[in-house]
């Protein structure tokens, strides 16, 4: 009786279907899983600093730039397109954000309004050079990029301006909601958005077609130019905001840390590829993936590790993500 | 008969000469087909030997059999220059054996310059470190001048008109058999796989200058083609193939073109009644007028709702361009669509805009242009009804997976999951796939191109039975297809073209496979 019943649960869990639900289920929640290993291996190594609500909040509240700007990345990638002036776009826009601020007086809220202009304009600048001319983004992008990131430094004088609105810095850093930063609800809020779009919208479901066949897409009567330049100037929208959250993160504008973010940005893109919804370029998975490794960072460095330890972790990250996701798509090529 | 004709090419030569290339009962089976059966073949120097048959006669196995690609079930032997060739015969060592293939797509690479081309495979196994390019330059020069060519060695193959690169790859292929020739003083043997079908007219006559002048110098050249008036003019003899077998091999000049069509399609041909005339057909409320564009030449067409209407034509006719140029896929320079009452103009006409119009086109290469294969079918199928089965600002899954689900039962794709990547369906399912993404939106016209292309038997028939339930609801199509059988099993009207325009029109009981063949040839 119970070696029958022991039988029959034995041939539930592991009867070929509900293998391939187990296997799905544990790709899809890996990095979740991962994620929680780290965080209890940190804690138990250092209760005392690690597991404290203090350090999660600062975790998640100063995650939130890259936390945009990897979900700012996602949407031209779903589109087949790789936007690497973004991070300049961040840079850029917190320039032009504390130029009007602080050097012309603007109230906060038109300097924020006109920086959100800007970074949606350097959007279709990439665009219309990718799709007009025919060029590969990732040239496009980079020397897009490059131009901005000398405009950036030309606009301010090469220096930091300090001295940007209180009510900026209050609304991004300072303001509580559960002991986190409102800077971390933004950045979710436009997760939803974007996990919205592109699951339950025709256009989200427009920029798949086009980023996994072109030429179908064209011919199933889909602008796919459209799309593309929607996407780089969506692209260029999320830098923006990631901008200006930056600065009010900082209370200032920076004119060239920002460029740092790109790599971990890339690395949790495309690490977010491979869970949530593997294969494909996700919100969630990108931003639990900007937290993952972020964790990670943070506990080797309470375990008091050198500061190099950050590049071996978002390039290390970065790398075996794509391998990983090759290896997935890999075996669905062999279950073909 | 072999014989004979060999003796009589000896005695008006005076001499005698050992072939080039000699092939002995060569068979080659695929899966109970068989492609070859007891082929054998002979080409002598400084001879054009024609090669003609239809699709499907064994023609292409025996050119990838020779190029190492295939090999043969049984044979007694090939022998190159007189030396039996041991097989399968290594593709890297074909130049050593004295044979070189220009195939129909010419393996240039366009953006490098034609001296690079042209040195290709001589780098690729050079064994030197270093290239003095003036000299090699100067080489090509001289070979170009040699053959009166008015190539620049340091121009690039992108700038090159269509005649040039041709011309460009038999030089290369010639240039390939130079070591062979120095060093054993042999002839080389040059086989062209179909190099003309998309030259105009005056641009063939100068390369067959060209390759009269290689022959000239003693080298051979088999000749593939599927047009008889050029065989006709350029080969010294011809082979033709059918059914995988030699139908006859003869003296070009004792032969006639009808006489030369009987023996590739196999039946007695009466060159008058092809060209039937045009019937007068119901008021159509769909017409294509004027198309011009790509390689089609004022094509004008009116279609009756229900009726099925099949475009073929020999490779290079420009049949197969059409339902892209309908469509808005790829530019018309003229042309009108006149489609529900509206009338497009085919300049302007974008895929978008002819889908709204009622107008789909079904590619016929799936997998770049028809489906996404990394995506499910689900995602594939609703692609164009996701507005109409859901709202777009609220995609409901449920939704799209009932209506997906209720397709593929109805057009019998397995295995019938709709989560199952489209790439993991067999071909057949996947043209079914594709016929309910498309007809589900209950269009008033039909493109379609070779839309059994890579389809097993079974699917095959269902395919055919969609078509025409599609059309007995209404559905006007137009059908591009170089598979007569398929044509003569759906359509009520078959169109042949010829050099971008119509050439003769089939209609009713006169659509019979050979009959499209034969209109194919007679053009």
């Amino acid at each position: 009786m119970t070696k029958s019943r022991r039988n029959m649960l034995f041939n539930k869990l592991f009867s070929p279907s509900s293998r391939t639900i187990f296997v799905d289920w544990f790709e899809r929640s890996a990095l979740v899983l991962v994620w929680i290993i780290t965080i209890a291996i940190f804690g138990a190594l250092r209760p005392e600093t690690f597991l404290t609500w203090s350090n999660f909040s600062i975790i998640l509240g100063s995650q939130s730039v890259i936390v945009v700007l990897a979900l700012g990345l996602i949407i031209p990638l779903t589109a087949g397109d790789y936007d690497l002036s973004i991070a300049s776009g961040l840079t850029f826009a917190g320039t032009v954000l504390a130029v009007l601020n602080v050097n012309n007086g603007w109230p906060i809220g038109m300097a924020v309004v006109a920086t959100l202009v800007v970074g949606i304009l350097m959007g279709a600048v990439n665009g219309f050079l990718v799709v007009y001319f025919r060029i590969n983004s990732l040239i496009v992008t980079m020397g897009v990029g490059t131009f901005a990131h000398g405009l950036t430094l030309w606009l301010g004088n090469q220096m930091t301006i300090s001295g940007i609105s209180d009510s900026l810095v209050e609304a991004v850093i300072v303001h509580r909601l559960f002991g986190v930063p409102l800077g971390f609800y933004y950045a979710l809020i436009l997760c939803t958005i974007i996990w919205y779009v592109f699951s339950y919208t025709a256009l989200g479901r427009r920029l798949l077609y086009v980023g996994r066949g072109r030429e179908v897409a064209r011919l199933s009567g889909i602008n796919v130019d459209r799309i593309r330049v929607g996407a780089f100037m969506s692209s260029g929208l999320m830098g923006a905001i990631a901008g200006i959250l930056y600065v009010g993160t900082t209370g200032a504008a920076d004119p060239s840390s920002g460029m740092t973010f790109l790599l971990p940005a890339f690395a949790a893109a495309f690490l977010g590829a491979t869970s949530i919804l593997p294969g494909r370029f996700n919100p969630w998975g990108t931003t639990i993936s900007v937290y993952f490794l972020v964790t990670g960072i943070t506990g080797l460095s309470i375990m008091s590790v050198s500061t190099f330890v950050q590049d071996l972790f978002y390039g290390g990250a970065l790398v075996i993500a794509v391998v990983l996701s090759q290896i997935v798509r890999g075996r669905e090529e062999r279950l073909t | 008969m072999e014989t004979q004709i060999i003796l009589k090419t000896k005695e008006k030569r005076g001499i005698t000469l050992d072939p080039v290339l000699q092939i002995e009962r060569l068979s080659k089976n695929f899966g109970g087909v068989q492609a070859l059966n007891d082929v054998s073949l002979s080409i002598y120097p400084g001879e054009v030997h024609g090669l003609l048959g239809q699709n499907g006669s064994g023609k292409s196995t025996l050119i990838k059999v020779l190029s190492g690609f295939h090999t043969p079930d049984s044979l007694n032997f090939i022998k190159i220059n007189g030396r039996q060739v041991d097989l399968p015969i290594n593709q890297a060592a074909l130049y050593e054996h004295g044979i070189s293939f220009v195939h129909q797509n010419l393996g240039l690479m366009e953006s490098l310059t034609v001296l690079e081309n042209l040195m290709l495979s001589n780098l690729a196994v050079s064994k030197t470190m270093f290239i003095d390019w003036q000299k090699e330059a100067q080489r090509a020069r001289s070979i170009f001048k040699r053959y009166d060519l008015n190539l620049d060695p340091l121009s690039a193959v992108s700038s090159l008109t269509p005649v040039e690169r041709a011309q460009l790859a038999i030089i290369r292929g010639l240039d390939r058999l130079r070591k062979m020739r120095d060093e054993h003083s042999c002839n080389g043997l040059l086989v062209l796989d179909e190099p003309t079908p998309f030259l105009p007219a005056h641009d063939v006559q100068s390369l067959f200058k060209l390759i009269r002048e290689i022959v000239t110098d003693g080298a051979s050249v088999i000749f593939v083609s599927h047009d008889i008036d050029e065989v006709l003019e350029i080969t010294k003899r011809v082979t033709v193939l059918r059914d995988g077998k030699v139908s006859k091999t003869f003296e070009t000049t004792e032969i006639s073109k009808a006489e030369i069509i009987r023996l590739i399609v196999g039946q007695h041909v009466d060159l008058d009644a092809m060209r039937a005339p045009t019937k007068i057909l119901p008021p159509p409320s769909i017409s294509l007028s004027k198309l011009t564009g790509g390689s089609v030449k004022d094509f004008n067409i009116e279609i009756a709702p229900g009726e099925i209407v099949g475009l073929t034509g020999l490779i290079g006719s420009g049949y197969d361009e059409i339902p892209y140029l309908a469509y808005g896929a790829s530019s018309a320079i003229t042309g009108t669509l006149l489609l529900n009452g509206k009338s497009y103009q085919l300049r302007h006409l974008s895929p978008s805009n002819a889908l709204v119009g009622g107008c789909v086109l079904i590619p016929g290469d799936r997998l770049t242009s028809g489906a996404i294969s990394t995506l499910s079918v689900v995602e594939n199928i609703s692609q164009p009804v996701l507005s109409l089965v859901s709202s777009s600002w609220a995609l409901s899954r449920s939704a799209l997976t009932r209506n997906t689900e209720k397709l593929i039962r109805k057009f019998n794709v397995l295995p019938s999951d709709p989560e199952l990547l489209f790439g993991s369906l067999s071909g057949g399912n996947q043209q079914k796939a594709l016929l309910a993404k498309w007809f589900q939106t209950s269009p008033r016209l039909i493109l379609l191109d070779e839309p059994t292309q890579g389809v097993d038997v079974g699917a095959r028939a269902q395919v055919f039975s969609e078509i025409t339930q599609v059309a007995d609801a209404g559905a006007a199509i137009l059908c591009a297809s170089s598979d007569y059988e398929q044509l003569t099993a759906i359509c009520h009207r078959v169109l042949i073209f010829s050099k971008g325009k119509v050439v003769a029109h089939l209609t009713g009981d006169k659509i019979s496979k050979s009959s499209i063949a034969q209109a194919c040839y007679i053009s």
